[in-house]
């Protein structure tokens, strides 16, 4: 039949119609509501949960808007339109665990958060009270530590990379093998911590400035990284202009081109950080968990916020009440210091950011 | 002072030479520590191969110690992998193409906050509020379609499986994708799509033929980047996953395969002696294979990028 | 141009910076130097840092916690780092005094290595001791006896189902459902495990023929992360059964033991019992009180599955202080205060007087060289 159809169209029909028919603007939304008409009924009439429901609705629409439209619109449109549902359908299910996920650090977190959590820290604290202050203290001193040690070598890395090594096979190994780390996992990071602090300090080691090793591990690609994209958008003509000065490249590269991409290098840093604040793996294995404040990075046991999380949860004590709530507390405070973080980091870009003129 | 005019070349050159020693010392810096880490992971690990059945929680050797742990471990990210490569391709289309321009650039945000979540959370919320809700949903699985090996059950009613931890993976897997993938998909050249578009094509035929050919390697290489975060990601797993070490393809049952990352977290914090380096061990076989998994990753995207230039 | 935002981009990280460092200029709210309130002019100071087994945190914790408020110059620290962890410490030097699940034996050589590291025998005192319960979580059934036997055969899967003929049988007048037994263990390697499959191994060889592991040997049953990865399990499961802390079990079911002819109860009582009637190690010295548990004791009111944890220390140390720290720490765990804040913090069961009276005199005779 359509073979035919499609055989005489041109001879029957001599002015054929530029459009075909379309659905009306409002069709997604009928449909929608439909589907959800018919996935309540189930609810009310057997019980099934309003998961199954919110389901059942997106499954109904996926289907039927699409076979409405290739009975009215033709098969093109109808593959079109099941496409825009199947992607839509995938963004609203990955907000799924990012809204869950913060509600439920939110309500839980929020009712724990007092002075004495922030100020306390748990040394002679059994059950009810104490605080974070000791791994927030921890936190702090390890990820400094963790900067101060990958800063410089990333940055210079990043500046060989484009300043001096430009396009040599060093710089591509470099460049390669930088991605490659980008990927190691964290765990790995602490075990070579642990390795590597094992040969010095004899088994059973464990310290802040370990930690600090680890994170930079996964701290340096990520700076590289950054330093390498801001100093390849410095024009060159900056370049050249203090080349012409006379001001040989190391003053050049000192004066003008790092502080012009100083910006990019701080978010990128800043991003950096953001990321390895939250690290608990290499944490666990190379600094430990305490109870106590520790400034010294050099001696003992460090805790860490990640750490403590990890270890109030889920050794809890007795009854474990208190110490799943001082769990719920530190993952909201943790996530609030990586949140403002990216913020200050995206803060940054966007305020000093220069402009490159194009 | 009379020197100067023959003095100033001299110092300039010294400068010059030593901020050159400093950055080229940065850079080699990066390849020493690289090696370092395998370096570093070997020495301490090589005694784990003389470890007996005593440390190897009563394996014979360590090749079957570690043996089911690899298997949990890709098992694990392969879950994660099939979940998160449809879901993120489907998100960075939402951005770069479906979203209003005005809402797009919020979307990205939003994704990358769950990036910025740290793994300890993602944990919490897996034990707390994904596994009991998972749970119910492997009792229905089991009964109604318990004939697939997949979902065999006995149906754990904590809801601690292996895919429970494969769909936290995928959570985590996800931003990731969902980045590389959505910057491959704005730089598909503006004239390719207004061709197609010009030619009456529907959106979905515009990205299925100028799109997607254009991104093929980035989104591969986007997956295989992905698969390596899964892979490598610890915290999350060994708090969500109930691990007894056996090799199943059983899904939702409460005995599941354990990942290396989340053995070693676990056994760690109280290993001393030989069992140490039995776990430094499994981790150096946790580095190869994610060293593998992204060095493929990023020869794809590389190749592409060649093939782009033109 | 460029300066400026090179600096004013710099200036919030430099500020950040100076906050952080400003924060760590002050001690904690709870950290409090003692110069306020010289409690009853206690003369010990200084910091005493052991470690081991991971079962005896939460009392040491609690022992800790009262040491330091009654010493205010102290600081204790124990390092959770496992049983052999703690053994391997002490006798290479690293810990003056170390907590281990089971005491030290030459078969690996670690009674030679602590007495040398000593100068003379160690001292070993049975400081933690806890009954272990079963634990179930089985709709309708309230009240659940088992026998050594079936306990060993559940865990090893062999009875798999909860109307078996063989649990039936020690429960007469009580419904078991017709439903599959999940089993759950301790996934990471325990002190817990190790005590609960000695019992078993010795007590029931024939059900269970894996004999002591402190790692669970079968690949069967689901696993939980510590005490409480278990008791959520157990909890969150159906028709689940597992063991943990008597002291952990919560609202749980808790499964009464045969012994002899009667089924006993895991409560701190029974636990405390088993000592009393456990025979020494023979061979020992009078300073060390390590026992050998007759789980296969017949005994009135005895609860066999408990978890014993020693304290292990030397009779004399190089310095003063480490001796006076070792010793009033050591003498705090043991005296009937400490005993009664661990059976209130850690639900551990007291010592027996005597023991204890017998503990103490060897403490106090910790000096130094």
């Amino acid at each position: 039949m359509a073979a035919t159809d499609q055989d005489v169209r041109p001879v029957t029909i001599p002015d054929a119609p530029l459009t075909r028919p379309q659905l009306p603007s409002w069709a997604p939304v009928l449909v929608a509501v439909v589907a959800l008409a018919v996935a309540a009924l189930p609810v009310v009439l057997l019980g099934w949960s309003l998961v199954a429901m919110v389901v059942l609705t997106v499954v109904i629409f996926v289907v039927a808007l699409p076979v409405w439209s290739s009975s009215v619109e033709g098969p093109r449109k109808a593959k079109d339109r099941l496409a825009s549902a199947l992607v839509w359908s995938a963004f609203g299910l990955a907000m799924i665990p990012l809204v869950t996920l913060m509600w439920q650090v939110i309500s839980n977190g929020v009712p724990v958060l007092s002075a004495e959590f922030f100020t306390y820290s748990m040394r002679n604290i059994v059950g009810e009270g104490g605080g974070i202050y000791h791994a927030i203290i921890g936190t702090v001193i390890v990820t400094a530590w963790a900067a101060i040690i990958s800063v410089p070598i990333g940055v210079m890395a990043g500046v060989y990379l484009i300043e001096y090594g430009a396009g040599s096979r060093i710089a591509r190994v470099v460049t390669f093998l930088v991605d490659v780390m980008t990927g190691i996992p964290s765990i790995v990071a602490g075990l070579f911590a642990y390795a590597l602090f094992v040969l010095f300090f004899g088994p059973g080691v464990r310290m802040g400035i370990g930690g600090a090793v680890a994170l930079s591990v996964l701290m340096i690609p990520i700076v590289v990284r950054s330093t390498e994209e801001m100093l390849k958008l410095v024009p060159d003509e900056l370049r050249e202009a203090s080349y012409a000065l006379g001001v040989p490249k190391w003053r050049t590269i000192t004066k003008v081109v790092l502080p012009t991409a100083m910006a990019g290098i701080v978010t990128g840093v800043t991003l950096a950080v953001a990321r390895v604040a939250g690290e608990t793996a290499p944490l666990l294995i190379i600094a430990g968990d305490t109870d106590s404040v520790n400034f010294n990075a050099f001696a003992e046991r460090m805790a860490t916020l990640p750490v403590f999380i990890y270890y109030s949860y889920m050794q809890p004590g007795i009854p474990p009440e208190f110490g799943q709530e001082r769990a719920w507390g530190a993952a909201l405070v943790l996530i609030a210091i990586v949140m403002a973080l990216n913020i200050l980091a995206r803060f940054i870009s966007r305020r000093f950011t220069p402009k490159t003129g194009r | 002072m009379t020197a100067v005019p023959l003095d100033r070349p001299a110092t300039t050159r010294r400068g010059d030479s030593v901020f050159k020693g400093l950055a080229t010392a940065a850079a080699v810096m990066i390849l020493v520590a690289l090696a370092g880490v395998g370096i570093f992971l070997t020495l301490e690990g090589v005694p784990a191969l003389s470890a007996e059945s005593g440390a190897l929680g009563g394996k014979d050797n360590i090749v079957l110690y570690v043996w089911p742990l690899i298997y949990g471990t890709l098992l694990a990210a392969a879950l994660a992998i099939l979940m998160a490569a449809p879901l993120s391709i489907g998100l960075a289309l939402v951005i770069s193409h479906y979203a209003p321009r005005r809402l797009s650039k919020p979307i990205g945000y939003v994704i990358d906050l769950l990036a910025a979540v740290p793994s300890v959370v993602y944990g919490l919320w897996g034990i707390e509020f994904l596994g009991p809700r998972l749970g119910q949903a492997y009792g229905w699985l089991a009964e109604n379609l318990g004939f697939l090996p997949f979902f065999e059950g006995p149906a754990s009613g904590s809801g601690r499986t292996i895919l429970t931890a494969g769909v936290v993976l995928a959570v985590m897997a996800l931003p990731i994708i969902t980045a590389i993938c959505r910057e491959i998909f704005s730089q598909t050249p503006v004239l390719h799509q207004e061709a197609a578009l010009a030619l009456g094509a529907t959106r979905w035929e515009m990205i299925r033929l100028t799109v997607f050919p254009y991104g093929r390697s980035g989104m591969i290489s986007a997956v295989m980047l992905g698969m390596g975060r899964a892979l490598g990601e610890t915290m999350a797993v060994a708090m969500v996953l109930s691990a007894t070490g056996v090799v199943t393809i059983n899904l939702i049952s409460s005995v599941n395969p354990s990942t290396i990352a989340a053995n070693i977290a676990l056994g760690f914090p109280e290993a001393s002696g030989i069992k140490v380096n039995v776990l430094i061990f499994s981790g150096l076989v946790l580095f190869l294979i994610t060293f593998v998994v992204n060095f493929l990753g990023r020869l794809i995207a590389g190749r592409g990028q060649v093939k782009e230039g033109r | 141009m460029n300066r400026t935002s090179f600096r004013t981009a710099f200036v919030p990280g430099a500020a950040a910076l100076a906050l952080a460092v400003s924060l760590s200029a002050c001690a904690a709210g709870n950290e409090t130097s003692s110069a306020n309130g010289d409690t009853e002019g206690s003369s010990l100071s200084g910091t005493l840092s052991g470690g081991g087994a991971s079962s005896q945190e939460a009392a040491q914790n609690a022992w800790r916690a009262g040491f330091q408020e009654a010493n205010p110059d102290v600081t204790v620290n124990y390092d959770p780092i496992g049983s052999g962890g703690g053994r391997e410490q002490f006798s290479s030097g690293g810990f003056p005094f170390a907590g281990s699940d089971s005491y030290l034996t030459d078969d690996e050589g670690e009674l030679s290595a602590a007495t040398e590291q000593c100068g003379s025998d160690p001292i070993e005192i049975p400081n933690y001791v806890s009954p272990i319960a079963v634990i179930y979580n089985v709709e309708g059934v309230d009240e659940l006896n088992l026998s050594p036997e079936v306990i060993g055969q559940i865990f090893n899967d062999e009875i798999k189902n909860w109307n078996d003929p063989a649990i039936a049988e020690l429960n007469e007048g009580v419904e078991l459902p017709d439903a599959p037994i999940t089993a759950v263990h301790r996934s990471d390697e325990s002190g817990t495990t190790e005590n609960f499959t000695n019992f078993l191994g010795t007590v029931a060889e024939d059900a269970w023929p894996h004999g002591e592991v402190g790692e669970w040997p079968i690949e069967a049953g689901e696993g939980g992360n510590g005490t409480s990865g278990v008791v959520s399990a157990v909890t969150n499961g159906t028709n689940t059964i597992g063991y943990a802390d008597a002291s952990q079990a919560g609202d749980l079911g808790v499964a009464s033991v045969q012994v002899g002819d009667e089924f006993v109860a895991p409560t701190p009582e029974a636990a405390a019992k088993i000592l009393e009637v456990s025979p020494r190690v023979e061979g020992r010295p009078d300073v060390d009180m390590a026992f050998d548990l007759d789980y296969e004791t017949e005994e009135s009111g005895v609860y066999p599955i408990v978890l014993t944890s020693y304290l292990i220390a030397c009779q004399t140390y190089a310095d003063q202080e480490t001796a006076d720290l070792v010793k009033g720490y050591l003498g705090y765990i043991i005296s009937d205060e400490g005993q009664q804040v661990a059976a209130e913090q850690a639900g551990s069961a007291p010592l027996a007087s005597s023991l204890a009276e017998e503990a103490q005199g060897i403490v106090e005779a910790i000096s130094a060289e």
